[in-house]
């Protein structure tokens, strides 16, 4: 590189052409740019954003609410996110290097499958377990589909589904926040469900509540991804219809039945449905890219986990839901494919 | 056939290069159906071996007196009646392996593997051959079979042929018995036996 750079100059220099040193300039200004042109289809737009730009962004904007996690449960689930994120690295780079492709830990995707992953397990989660899920969620849930962006179902979900159908006990204790030994306690949703208990809603919108690592805090999970949506690294359209379908169908049950169906305020802020809508829902790879898809895709995951919710065995269902609908992903993307410009109906 | 190959290459192509689970991808319902352990994958290769090498050389026998325009009905009842025999003699010697296989005994009569050696092979080629092809194919289905109940038996239970192999502190991954644990060991396997081969040829 560095020798091409010098040799233009030594090359042109002998022609007397005066017109010709300025564009040779304007060559060397814009060397250190991209300089490959890839002639392709639209969009020809350049942008800034690349992987790692929006993956960095995205854990950033999970920052808070690991915060307050690590507040509420104490410092082991510091490791236990730790070992989650160490594990997807080191499954990510060994993958790498077995299919022989260039070593992509450093694009923050793995680091965030691993982090998601761990914000998804409960605190008293075993480091190895935790780690073993990272190591299947990166191994099996993207490098096997052909690395990030062939992958058809949410690493993190799909490492989180793993253990769960594994270790269904460990995943189901749940230990209470702000304590120095662990007191096992039961979810709002769970002891909604099995004992028919209301949580204050204070304490499930602040998260001083009992629930997996990073899920909890319904305030510090907002201010992320509202972050995102700002940004505009999430698609505002799955959030929105993921939540707007949760709160009207479940408003729908509260209001046919109040005494045996929780109100929508609560569905809002129980469980991982925030954490799921704003931060798995909205994976760029695992998510429509039509926004009517956008649309469909989190009416579908709403109407999946109010059913599972309020009718399933388990009492929360965002994970199987997000899951679900990430398997019509091609099929939605292929239905809503936007018409062209005086394209006739046929 | 225009050139002959040898009686042990015969043999040998069912173990590996036209295993029929791994390369062909035959009889995959068994195959994930009952290999939540390693003694269910066996018996139920040991069923097949039986049904298989008896109706090869039963038809292969018959080859040349079964009319073109009935032989699959002919090759079903054939398989049937040797399915019926393996059915009834596992039920009667070995009824708990009987009944972890389910239904899957009776359903080996409709088992790609053997209806397929039977049209492919059997009604081709004589006796000796067929018997010698009919247990490479279900030797080789047997093997590919045990070893997939054994990995989801070692990692689900943390056994292999209702052996402890795991420590006591190893917790068993509850999926790998499941259905889920089915399609993964299973697919992986596939894999494994694709980059060996991609390898080999290199």
């Amino acid at each position: 590189m560095e020798n091409n750079k010098k040799n233009i100059p030594e090359g042109e220099s002998p022609k007397p052409a005066a017109p010709k040193p300025k564009p040779v300039e304007k060559v060397k200004k814009e060397k250190p740019k991209p300089q490959i042109f890839l002639l392709s289809s639209s969009p020809h737009m350049a942008t800034v954003d690349n992987v790692p730009k929006i993956m960095w962004t995205v854990i950033a904007a999970l920052l808070p609410a690991v915060t307050f996690g690590v507040y509420n449960f104490g410092f082991s689930v510091l490791l236990t996110i730790t070992a989650s994120v160490l594990a997807a690295l080191a499954t990510e780079a060994v993958v790498n290097k077995m299919r022989n492709k260039e070593i992509t830990v450093s694009d923050g995707s793995a680091v965030l499958t691993g982090l998601l992953l761990a914000m998804t397990l409960p605190p008293g989660f075993p480091k190895a377990y935790a780690a073993l899920g990272s190591i299947f969620a990166i191994g099996i849930g993207k490098q096997i589909f052909g690395g990030l962006g062939y992958n058809i179902f949410n690493p993190a979900l799909l490492g989180r589904a793993f253990l769960q159908a594994s270790f269904s006990v460990k995943m189901t204790t749940w230990v209470a926040p702000n304590t120095i030994d662990a007191i096992t306690t039961a979810t709002p949703l769970g002891s909604y469900k099995f004992e028919n208990i209301m949580t204050p809603y204070f304490d499930l919108f602040m998260g001083n509540i009992g629930g997996c690592i990073g899920e909890t805090s319904a305030l510090f999970i907002l201010i992320g991804g509202i972050f995102l949506l700002i940004k505009k690294y999430a698609d505002w359209r799955i959030p929105v219809s993921y939540l707007g379908t949760v709160i009207i169908i479940g408003g729908l049950f509260w209001i046919i039945d109040p005494s045996q169906y929780p109100d929508p305020v609560f569905h809002l802020f129980s469980g991982g449905l925030l954490l799921g809508a704003f931060f798995m829902a909205t994976d760029m790879v695992t998510s429509p890219v039509t926004p009517k898809g956008a649309w469909i895709f989190g009416f579908g995951a709403g109407v999946a986990l109010v059913v599972i919710r309020l009718f399933g065995g388990l009492p929360e269902g965002v994970m199987y839901s997000i899951l679900f609908m990430n398997g019509f992903v091609p099929l939605i993307n292929r239905y809503t494919r936007p018409k062209y410009f005086g394209e006739i109906k046929k | 056939m225009a050139k002959k190959i040898t009686l042990s290459r015969e043999f040998l192509k069912g173990l590996w290069d036209e295993n029929p689970v791994l390369r062909m991808l035959l009889g995959l319902c068994p195959a994930l159906a009952v290999t939540n352990s390693a003694i269910n994958g066996l018996s139920m290769g040991l069923a097949v071996i039986f049904t298989l090498v008896m109706s090869s050389a039963i038809i292969s026998l018959a080859r040349n007196i079964i009319p073109k325009e009935v032989r699959i009905p002919t090759f079903i009842i054939v398989i049937a009646t040797f399915v019926t025999i393996a059915d009834k003699m596992l039920a009667a010697y070995f009824p708990d392996i009987s009944k972890a296989l389910g239904p899957f005994v009776p359903l080996i009569v409709v088992n790609c593997i053997i209806l397929g050696r039977q049209e492919a092979f059997a009604s081709k080629n004589s006796v000796s051959r067929a018997v010698i092809d009919a247990f490479g194919m279900s030797i080789g289905f047997t093997i590919t079979l045990t070893i997939l109940g054994s990995v989801r038996e070692l990692l689900g239970v943390g056994t292999i042929f209702a052996v402890q192999i795991m420590p006591d502190s190893f917790e068993p991954w509850m999926v790998m018995v499941l259905q889920p644990g089915a399609f993964l060991t299973l697919g992986l396997m596939i894999g494994i036996s694709n980059w060996l081969n991609a390898k080999r040829a290199k």
